[in-house]
This record gives C-alpha cells, sequence and structure tokens, in this order.
C-alpha cells in the first residue's frame, strides 16, 4: 500500500478553536480527531457509518466522523464529544446518562452524548419513538438502550426548564 | 493505492477540468457509499473531486412547475430545510429510510441513485414521481428519466467524465399525493426486502386520474411498472383497480432469493406493498380535500 506523501493543510474551528491540521487527501475525520488531534474521545467501532461511536457535528450537523473526510471540513466547524461539556460543567445529555445508569462499557458514549444533544437542539420535546428513531443509528451493545432513552428524555425535561 | 488528490471545485466548470479524463476519479457526495467502498476496497479512485461547494449541486427549489434537488443535497436538508416533504411525502418517506441521522446528514438523493443499489430506497420514489436526471458531460448536457438513469446492479448510465446535477421533479398538480413503503425484518436500519413507491392523482370525484407505480428490491434495478399506472387509471381505486394493479408489478417482479427474502415471498410482498402505498397516496389526497 502506497503512503501518499500530499498532505494538505486544513483549518478547521474545532470545539469552537481555531485548528490547523494536516491530512491525507484519503484520511477520514474520525483518524485526524484521535491521531493528529489526540481527541480520543470520538470512538471508531466500524468504521463504515453503521455504528455511530465516531459521531460528531460538523457545522451542527450530526455525521459520523468514520464517514467524512477530513480535507471536507476546511472553513468549517467541528464539535466533539470534548467540546459538549462547559468547561467542567456536564451537558444535561452527560449529567442524566449518569444518573439514569445510561452506560455500562462506555464506547457508545461518546457518539450518543453529541448525537442526543442534536437532537434536542433540532426538537427539544421529542416523544420517545422520536428519540428512539433518532438515536437508532447509535448502536450500544451492552444497556439495552432503555437507561439511554430515559436519560436523553430526562436531560430534555431539564433543558426546557421543567422538574424532573 | 491510496486517495491522491482531494479537490473542491465551486462551480460546474471546476468540476469538469478537476474530474479530468475520469478513470482514476471519482466525484463525492455525501461519501456514505464511495468512503465504505473505500475502505472496503471495492472502490479505488487516486482523485476525489468533492461536490458540496458548487451551489447547483446543493440548491433545493421549488418553483411553479418543477422540483428541482441537487444531486448533491443531503436528505437531511431535503426533509428538515425545504418544502419538499409538504408537496412529496412519499420520497420525504423514501429520503428518511435509507439510514440513520448520521447518514441522513450526508446521504443524498443524487448519491442513492447514483449508486444504482437494486434496493435504494428512493429510486422508486423518484420514479414514481417522474423525476429526470440533468447530466452534464464533456460533450454537453443531456436529460435522462431515472427509470432508465439505472442499467443494472451498482450500474448507472454516466459515461466518463459526466456528473449527475440534479433532479427535476413535476411539482405536483392539485388532487395529487406520493407514497413509499418498503418492508424490512427490523423496524429501522436495514436493507429493503422489496419497495414500493407511487404517484396517483384523482380528480374530485375520486377518480384516478394520472398515477405511475414502481417497485424496488424485487429486479435488478427498480422498476416503473406501466401497466400497473395504467390499470388505476379511469378507477374510483376499486377493488378490481387495486387487484389488477397488484397483479401488474407482481407480474413484473423478478428478484433473486437471497437472504434478505426467497423470490416467491418478495414478489408477494411487494403487490401488498403496492395497494398499501396507493391507500397511503389516496388517503392523502382526501385529506388534503
Amino acid at each position: 500500500m502506497n503512503k501518499p506523501l500530499n498532505k494538505m493543510a486544513v483549518q478547521a474551528t474545532i470545539n469552537g478553536e481555531r485548528t490547523a491540521f494536516l491530512c491525507s487527501p484519503g484520511q477520514v475525520l474520525a483518524d485526524v480527531l484521535r491521531d493528529e488531534l489526540e481527541l480520543i474521545g470520538t470512538k471508531i467501532g466500524c468504521n463504515t457509518g453503521d455504528c455511530g461511536a465516531c459521531s460528531v457535528l460538523v457545522d451542527n450537523r450530526l455525521v459520523c466522523a468514520c464517514l467524512v473526510l477530513a480535507a471536507e471540513v476546511e472553513g468549517k466547524s467541528v464539535q466533539t464529544v470534548e467540546g459538549i461539556a462547559n468547561g467542567g460543567e456536564l451537558h444535561p445529555v452527560q449529567q442524566k446518562l449518569l444518573e439514569h445508569g445510561g452506560l455500562q462499557c462506555g464506547i457508545c458514549t461518546p457518539g450518543v452524548v453529541v448525537a442526543a444533544k442534536a437532537l434536542l437542539e433540532h426538537n427539544p420535546d421529542p416523544t420517545e419513538e422520536q428519540a428512539r428513531y433518532w438515536l437508532a443509528g447509535n448502536l450500544c451493545r451492552c444497556t439495552g438502550y432503555d437507561k439511554i432513552i430515559r436519560a436523553v428524555l430526562d436531560a430534555a425535561k431539564t433543558m426546557r426548564g421543567e422538574a424532573a | 493505492m491510496a486517495v491522491q488528490e482531494f479537490l473542491s471545485p465551486k462551480s460546474l466548470s471546476e468540476a469538469q477540468a478537476a474530474f479530468g479524463e475520469g478513470a482514476a476519479s471519482s466525484w463525492l457526495a455525501g461519501g456514505t457509499d464511495l468512503l465504505v467502498g473505500i475502505r472496503l476496497g471495492a472502490r479505488d479512485p487516486s482523485r476525489v473531486v468533492d461536490l458540496k461547494q458548487i451551489p447547483e449541486l446543493t440548491a433545493i427549489e421549488i418553483d411553479d412547475a418543477s422540483v428541482r434537488i441537487g444531486a448533491a443535497a443531503s436528505a437531511f436538508d431535503v426533509l428538515h430545510n425545504s418544502d419538499v416533504p409538504s408537496l412529496l411525502p412519499g420520497l420525504a418517506e423514501a429520503l428518511n429510510l435509507i439510514g440513520s441521522t448520521q447518514i441522513t446528514g450526508r446521504c443524498s438523493a443524487g448519491g442513492n441513485l447514483c449508486n444504482a443499489s437494486p434496493a435504494a430506497d428512493s429510486i422508486p420514489a423518484l420514479i414514481a414521481n417522474g423525476a429526470q436526471c440533468r447530466i452534464l458531460g464533456p460533450e454537453g448536457e443531456r436529460v435522462l428519466p431515472v427509470e432508465n438513469f439505472v442499467v443494472g446492479p451498482n450500474q448507472n448510465a454516466l459515461a466518463p467524465g459526466e456528473l449527475l446535477v440534479e433532479l427535476i421533479l413535476p411539482k405536483p398538480v392539485p388532487g395529487t399525493s406520493d407514497a413509499y413503503l418498503r418492508l424490512t425484518p427490523r423496524t429501522e436500519m436495514d436493507i429493503a426486502v422489496a419497495g414500493a413507491g407511487v404517484s396517483i392523482t384523482l380528480d374530485s370525484s375520486g377518480t384516478c386520474t394520472a398515477a405511475r407505480v414502481a417497485i424496488g428490491a424485487v429486479a435488478p434495478t427498480a422498476l416503473l411498472v406501466e401497466p400497473a399506472g395504467e390499470a388505476l387509471v379511469g378507477s374510483p381505486l376499486d377493488q378490481a383497480a387495486m387487484d389488477a394493479a397488484v397483479a401488474a408489478v407482481r407480474a413484473a417482479a423478478k428478484p433473486i432469493s437471497d437472504k434478505r427474502g426467497p423470490a416467491q415471498y418478495r414478489t408477494h410482498v411487494v403487490g401488498i406493498l403496492v395497494s398499501r402505498a396507493i391507500a397511503n397516496a389516496q388517503a392523502r389526497i382526501e385529506e388534503a380535500r
């Protein structure tokens, strides 16, 4: 396998910070985040867009970072799980996943956090069915999903200012 | 080999120049098929030409006569940032089924069509709605109906260097609606065992004045079943007309047997899907009145 020598220089805003990185023309965003930028919160499960572990937001759009070329994010804004909490304060989705025990091994969790945050920005008051469909691309092999869904719906309540 | 070059042209003419002779180049829309293909070794382009910086390729425009969907417009934008779902609810149903939220954020009707899977969800819905492909190539422009764009499993009609620019659908006239249904073993995240897209027009008395019926996953390509549409036209969509349409699609279906289902089952199921899709489209028309 020939490794291409021609690296591309890309500038993007990553978790709010102007960032420059070098990537190969065929390198996917998930690999650049983990290997070049040391943002290893983004996990790689299937590498074919099926499992959702590498979910990130690109210009606020939920995508699988394994199915985006790093060169495509030139000039764009990327948000990973590392950019979800506000300093030391967890995002309601993160807090409620902890409270409901919505994780076991934790591999799917960063993707779930990013996808659930995107859901609640798109739809602040989702039904359980809407939440389940939105998160259907985030596979979890531990929890059976129920606690994840409870946590997301509870986080939605918190974010709407309703008592839990 | 690996991808040696990534180019991001800003116009159609730049794109044509960037693509070059074409043998070693691939167009990139949402990448949900191309990047998986590269990963699995099925595709090996040395040059990838991204289409999403070209305004025509991501535009979604609706005027008095037509609905135009740029070939690289994401399904998410069609579903959530345009009026397409209210005009063409069946096409929206199909686009929403292509994949997860993450996939929908990237995948496009144009890419789903170019990938040309026999089980692609958007293709029967596009055919039912009479969509046309606007194609730009080194020799100029041409227009091809969607039902003639796919020529075999994972094979499309594009010549080297040609680009699918946009899909042009006639704007539905009053009394028209569409629907898409598919059968999958799971509720979500699955590939169709069979699929059915229909578009029908009813006059004020409920008589069908126009109908197009298309089926997917039951032949090497999605099929326009003209006899099924003809069986509906002139009828009040009564049992006799529905039975004739179902018989026509079952006669047209030429499925394979595979892990998703034996041919006989798929042939049976596609008839049921067509009759239910017709009923859904009919209900939508009545609801709008």
